[in-house]
């Protein structure tokens, strides 16, 4: 206990000494404290959804040609209390978030190298075509937004030919989803047929080899006076556990192309987007594996417009539909629960600034009328000064079910706190 | 044959002696007829020329704003950042935002294609570079705050000329006065607003909003004036809120006109990888 409260005094010593060192140089990013509470006992999580000292520093430096950036989190949880540093994960002392190098070689093309964040497609909180890692955890647990998504470790080479803009990512190994195991969010274990957590934190067979488990990602886009269209594809796995292995019982990432395209731009007083994506299963083409997820095709149709000042609304119809149900249905083994073949999802953004924008009322949540299901995040934030920044919300899933995408999160209902000062 | 240099000096000296004589003549001649013909001026024409020269001064532009938003108990708040515009057809242009203060919105960029069509709404983007994300923002009303300061977001790009009737009410003491209401009184805060322009400059330095009780509540002044390259700029501006009693100051600096900016900066490529042009 003595050597715990050591580490973490000598955690804030560091920390604070790294903000001054930050102050003082062209270093900036933000410190911040975060708390959490679950609003339901769960016997295999802990009380605390969410506790943590986060320090972020974030250098950009132009050497020549080269941009270079270096953006990293170094990071004390006492919930978890786990600080050896686990880079891919994030969990532990550093949360390395980006670390590349960028240059212009030629007027057109460009080129971005190392750990990056990645982004694309229009879905709001939804994601189709982006088959960039996510991070669920951090989502569901009341981090800030930012970190729903995870780094990539890729090259990016951005080429602009006057009819197109053509973004290809090279990612040498994969690079999953910061997945739900258990550690910090229950879930719906099918193998043991409940929900587990930290008693039984899922063990995945992680595809890792370097140049065979690799990714491709391509986008061509065009913005047409200010209609923007995009083609995409996708070579790659699931990002997260999307089958078991029968011997072993681990969760596992079969493989996966996804081929879409997306459409974005003003449609009367507001802004609309359609996507649309096939998700090829690679392991499982003829949809009788019940191990392996099924072929799917997605789409999305998304609507937002300022109701009135400072006030917006953005609604999303999200639908994923399950190739080969009837093989799926016939090949499933007794006692488990079917997912419907089409799984639709709704979902409503309501935005409020008030106090000359220093105050933002936030409000996302949603609803699948077929697994009858919903999660709400309701969160509240105040700018006091342009350093603080205080923000409350919170997380909150329900369901029918106990095996539904949000249904099987129910016991995680929580509540957080933060205040964040920027430099 | 050798020339003479003292006579090729006198020669040089004399013609350039007429040149500048020219040039004086011309530019009175020039200035007597100008004024001459701002005497004669439409409302329309004076708040055309007023809205180019408030807006559209160059081909292009480049200025570093530091936007202090100081409120009714003296609380301040500051935002930095760098604008440049593109002036394209048709009176449409493009400008590119790029804030460097305060620390939070650090790196990350606004990026409008305004529109003056009648009915068009301009195209805005706004890019987050911690999540790498280029988010499309629905139209707005324009008299928003500008992220969140007392100037409102037609203050920044210029209210569409089409949206109120004009009235000229004195050209006394340099300046036009004119009185605008808006043909959609509905669609604004404000039941009309009056605008003093300078005649020799044509720049806005005032203008004065009214409520729909008649009442003062607004004054936008242009308090510095510079000329940079030619151009009479407006290098200090204060909206003050008399409601509120809070303003907000925005000093401008750094600014450059004519600089060739490629149209390409103000597109999605640019918004992920800001150009030196507004990093430097």
């Amino acid at each position: 206990m003595r050597i715990k409260m050591m580490k973490r005094y000598i955690f804030i010593a560091v920390f604070v000494l790294a903000a001054g060192v930050a102050q003082a140089a062209d270093v900036h990013g933000f410190a911040d404290v975060r708390a959490g509470l679950r609003m339901q006992n769960d016997p295999n999580q802990d009380d605390e959804s969410l506790g943590e000292l986060r320090l972020q520093l974030d250098v950009m430096e132009y050497a020549g040609p080269l941009t270079l950036q270096l953006r990293s989190d170094f990071l004390y949880d006492w919930v978890l209390d786990e600080h050896d540093i686990d880079l891919e994960t994030g969990e532990g002392a550093i949360d390395l978030r980006e670390a590349n190098v960028s240059a212009s070689p030629v007027s057109w093309a460009d080129v971005k190298a190392g750990r990056q964040i990645l982004t694309w497609g229009t879905g709001d909180l939804l994601f189709i075509n982006d088959m960039f890692p996510k991070d669920w955890n951090s989502f569901f647990i009341g981090r800030d937004e930012e970190y729903l998504k995870a780094p990539s470790d890729a090259v990016k080479v951005s080429l602009f030919p006057s009819w197109a803009n053509i973004d290809l990512v090279y990612t040498p190994r994969f690079d999953h989803d910061r997945f739900i195991t258990g550690d910090r969010i229950s879930f719906w274990n099918a193998g043991l047929g409940a929900r587990s957590g930290q008693d039984a934190v899922a063990d995945a067979d992680i595809p890792d080899e370097w140049f065979d488990d690799d990714e491709i990602s391509i986008r061509v886009s065009r913005n047409m006076k200010g209609y923007e269209l995009a083609l995409y594809g996708y070579e790659g796995f699931w990002k997260s556990p999307s089958g078991s292995d029968m011997e072993s019982g681990r969760a596992i990432f079969p493989r996966l192309g996804v081929y879409g395209s997306s459409l974005r731009g003003q449609l009367m007083k507001g802004i609309a987007n359609l996507e649309a994506g096939y998700y090829d299963s690679r392991d499982d083409r003829d949809g009788d594996d019940p191990f392996v997820h099924n072929s799917e095709a997605r789409l999305l149709a998304g609507y937002q417009q300022e109701l009135m000042r400072d006030l917006t609304l953005a609604v999303q119809y999200y639908v994923e539909l399950m190739m080969d149900y009837g093989e799926y249905e016939d090949s499933l083994p007794e006692g488990m629960d079917a997912a419907d073949e089409n799984r639709h999802v709704l979902t409503l953004r309501l935005t409020q600034q008030l106090l000359s924008q220093n105050l933002m009322l936030s409000f996302f949540a949603y609803w699948s009328p077929s697994d009858e299901d919903g999660y709400l995040r309701p969160s509240v934030s105040y700018k006091a000064s342009d350093e603080w920044k205080f923000t409350a919300g919170g997380n909150f899933f329900m369901g029918r079910d106990d095996h539904t995408f949000f249904g099987q999160f129910e016991d995680n209902n929580n509540i957080y706190l933060s205040a964040r000062y920027s430099f | 044959m050798k020339s003479n240099p003292s006579i090729k000096y006198q020669a040089s000296s004399i013609i350039h002696r007429l040149s500048l004589m020219s040039v004086a003549i011309f530019s009175v001649l020039l200035a007597s007829l100008s004024s001459a013909a701002a005497e004669d001026l439409t409302v329309d024409e004076i708040i055309t020329k007023a809205n180019e020269a408030a807006y559209y001064a160059g081909r292009d532009g480049q200025a570093d704003v530091k936007m202090t938003i100081v409120d009714a108990g003296g609380g301040e708040r500051v935002r930095q950042f760098r604008i440049l515009r593109l002036n394209a057809e048709n009176g449409n242009q493009k400008f590119y935002v790029y804030f460097n203060e305060p620390a939070d919105v650090r790196r990350m960029v606004y990026l409008v294609w305004k529109k003056v069509g009648e009915g068009q709404d301009d195209d805005r983007w706004m890019y987050l570079p911690a999540l790498d994300l280029v988010r499309r923002i629905a139209p707005g009303d324009k008299r928003t705050s500008f992220v969140g300061s007392d100037f409102v977001y037609e203050d920044v790009s210029g209210r569409n000329l089409n949206a109120d009737e004009h009235e000229l009410i004195s050209s006394a003491g340099g300046q036009y006065q004119i009185k605008n209401t808006p043909k959609d009184p509905g669609s604004v805060e404000f039941s009309y607003y009056t605008v003093w322009i300078d005649q020799d400059t044509f720049l806005p330095r005032k203008a004065e909003y009214y409520d729909k009780n008649g009442k003062l509540y607004r004054r936008v002044e242009g308090t510095k004036v510079e000329t940079v390259q030619g151009y009479p700029t407006v290098v200090e501006s204060v909206v003050t809120d008399l409601n509120t009693g809070g303003k907000t100051v925005n000093a401008f600096s750094g600014m450059k006109y004519d600089i060739g900016l490629n149209d390409a900066i103000f597109s999605e490529r640019f918004l992920k990888r800001p150009p030196r042009e507004a990093t430097r």
